[in-house]
């Protein structure tokens, strides 16, 4: 896999960010795009667009094929059947939508109506996830079990930021009815072995989720194979457009699933007294969909696969592994996260007396994008004892040279503020005697 | 933006380490970044009395507190309204000394913050508790 080949199909990596080449180290927020990403959303406005699904006129019928065609290879690059997957509109919009259909199975059985039993909370029923969860993966259990009356439990992070996986075998009993986990951490940058949580799962006959979001654009990925019921993720993660996110179920339990939002195009039949509805996916996209998103993603997955995913992932793993390196090996510098969890698609790290929003802050002054703060997993953030970390994550056109930038911009984040807050008790001077030096490392941020 | 100013006073805060007696205690958080600030103060004949705090957060946040709890300490409260007036008007200003300077003072040096839209609200984060507690006192919703 050749990383400088590859950017030069991403439009957005020639330009400069405060005088300086941008260096883009924040593809676990979101992926930069290539050009035939742009170009395929854009040529369906140019060339194909209409109502997908409805009208017989040529373009009617064109955009079904785009949207159809696009949800066919989506759907091969995750070796999943084409209608078991629904388009949703993003992965949080995913998961929201599966606690809902659980919430709504949930009132039906309450109002004496039929319900699929594997979707109906009782009090005292639980519901499984980890304390290392993105905020999306958690609130919305919060929620449905504040309204349903069934417990939240978690499988806890140790303080180096190894899952306690053993706790499964306790927290997963017979009142179990869900258990959602992720399959690489968005915060520690490693993957997550999903067995654990499908053979506890299994005891219970909970439903399972995978939040794919960091691992299907970075990894081969089957899900059929991997004994989970649903898996969620997002295209924008992926080389895609943003707006649009994927719900993989299993046939049967995605049909079992009551449908939420109602409307146009997931009905079968409707008259004044009442509707039916269609199986899945098409029950669960009601509105005309996202038809340029859809086909923007089905070429993400082509220019994924095109490279090959395998490629991808041994590129991405080993930039990880290279930054964790060598971060740790600069005195003051912690690398956060379990020595036996190897960082897969982005590492996190916090620099001594130095808070990560004035790291982030050096390092976008020397044009490098790196997330900070929390990572919308406040909690485990809580588990690792600390407030935030920096996190430098890495797709296909991440390179080596760019690791290399990065830990050279927190070594000179780390001399600027040694300098400038030296702890003499008179530092007000020293920083003004100092000020010809550091003006050189911060460029922009010194003024 | 990191004037000598802000580093200097996140080096050597001021007011940090929460005081036993106190008449109003907030807890101002920045929910998209986490920072967290615990404050406490005390009121007597419309002057603030004592302003002490205790945070974690980044040297924006941190800073602009040591500030704030430095110039409103043993001042009506009415001066850190107006300050605080000035500098909301400075952190509008994208990077433009449009404020008062003279009502500032020390606080002048987060004029560099406003170029960085997602750093004001660091900057405000200590002058927000504070108005939070003052208002508090000042409505009599304390014991």
């Amino acid at each position: 896999m050749d990383a400088l080949r590859i950017r030069d199909d991403f439009p957005i990596l020639r330009r400069t960010v405060h005088g300086k080449p941008l260096i883009y180290l924040d593809s676990a927020a979101t992926s930069q795009k290539p050009e035939v990403v742009i170009d395929a959303e854009s040529d369906f406005y140019r060339l194909h667009n209409a109502a997908a699904h409805r009208g017989s006129h040529a373009l009617a019928e064109e955009a079904t094929a785009c949207y159809e065609g696009a949800r066919q290879r989506i759907a091969d690059f995750v070796g999943a059947p084409a209608f078991e997957l629904v388009f949703t509109r993003s992965a949080t919009d995913s998961i929201n939508l599966i606690a809902h259909g659980f919430l709504a199975a949930t009132d039906h059985a309450r109002q004496g109506r039929s319900a699929d039993r594997r979707f109906v909370l009782n009090p005292g029923d639980s519901i499984v996830i980890t304390e290392m969860e993105h905020h999306a993966n958690l609130v919305p259990w919060q929620e449905l079990c504040a309204k349903t009356g069934a417990t939240l439990r978690w499988v806890s992070v140790d303080p180096s930021g190894r899952l306690r996986t053993e706790e499964l075998d306790e927290l997963v009993d017979a009142s179990t009815r869900l258990v959602s986990w992720t399959h690489a951490s968005n915060v520690l940058g490693h993957v997550v072995d999903p067995r654990p949580f499908v053979q506890a799962a299994a005891k219970s006959g909970a439903v399972t989720i995978l939040d794919a979001c960091q691992s299907i654009p970075h990894m081969p990925v089957t899900l059929p194979s991997l004994g989970v019921d649903f898996a969620v993720w997002s295209a924008h993660k992926m080389l895609g457009p943003t707006g649009i996110g994927f719900l993989w179920g299993r046939s049967e339990l995605l049909n079992a699933l009551p449908a939420v939002d109602t409307g146009g195009s997931m009905i079968g039949k409707v008259t004044m007294q009442g509707s039916t509805y269609l199986d899945a996916p098409a029950r669960f996209e009601p509105g005309v969909p996202p038809m340029a998103q859809a086909v923007a993603a089905a070429a993400a997955v082509e220019y994924l696969s095109s490279v090959g995913m395998s490629e991808v992932f041994a590129h991405v793993s080993a930039l990880a592994s290279d930054a964790a390196q060598r971060l740790h090996a600069i005195d003051g510098v912690s690398v956060l996260g379990s020595p036996e969890d190897a960082p897969a698609i982005g590492v996190s790290f916090t620099v001594d007396g130095i808070h990560p929003h004035d790291v982030g802050q050096l390092l976008d002054a020397d044009g490098i994008a790196v997330r900070v703060g929390h990572h919308c997993a406040w909690p485990l953030m809580q588990a690792l004892g600390v407030p935030a970390t920096v996190r430098a994550s890495f797709s296909v056109y991440s390179t080596a040279d760019e690791v290399a930038a990065l830990v050279d911009s927190v070594m000179r984040c780390q001399e600027f503020f040694r300098l400038r807050t030296a702890g003499n008790g008179s530092s007000r001077t020293t920083g003004q005697v100092t000020s010809q030096v550091t003006s050189q490392v911060t460029g922009t941020v010194a003024t | 933006m990191y004037q000598d100013t802000i580093l200097d006073y996140y080096a050597h805060p001021v007011g940090k380490g929460l005081s036993d007696s106190f008449d109003v205690e907030v807890h101002h958080i920045n929910t998209s970044c986490g920072d967290e600030i615990t404050l406490r103060a005390t009121m007597a004949d419309g002057a603030i009395e004592s302003v002490t705090w205790d945070g974690v957060g980044c040297s924006i946040s941190m800073a602009s507190m040591s500030i704030v709890a430095e110039m409103a300490t043993g001042k009506p409260a009415q001066h850190f309204t107006a300050a605080l007036t000035e500098f909301t008007t400075l952190m509008d200003g994208q990077g433009a000394m449009n404020a008062d300077e003279q009502l500032l003072g020390e606080a002048v040096a987060f004029v560099g913050v406003a170029k960085f839209p997602a750093r004001v609200k660091c900057a405000l984060l200590g002058w927000k508790a504070l108005e939070d507690a003052v208002n508090q006192m000042n409505g009599g919703s304390h014991e």
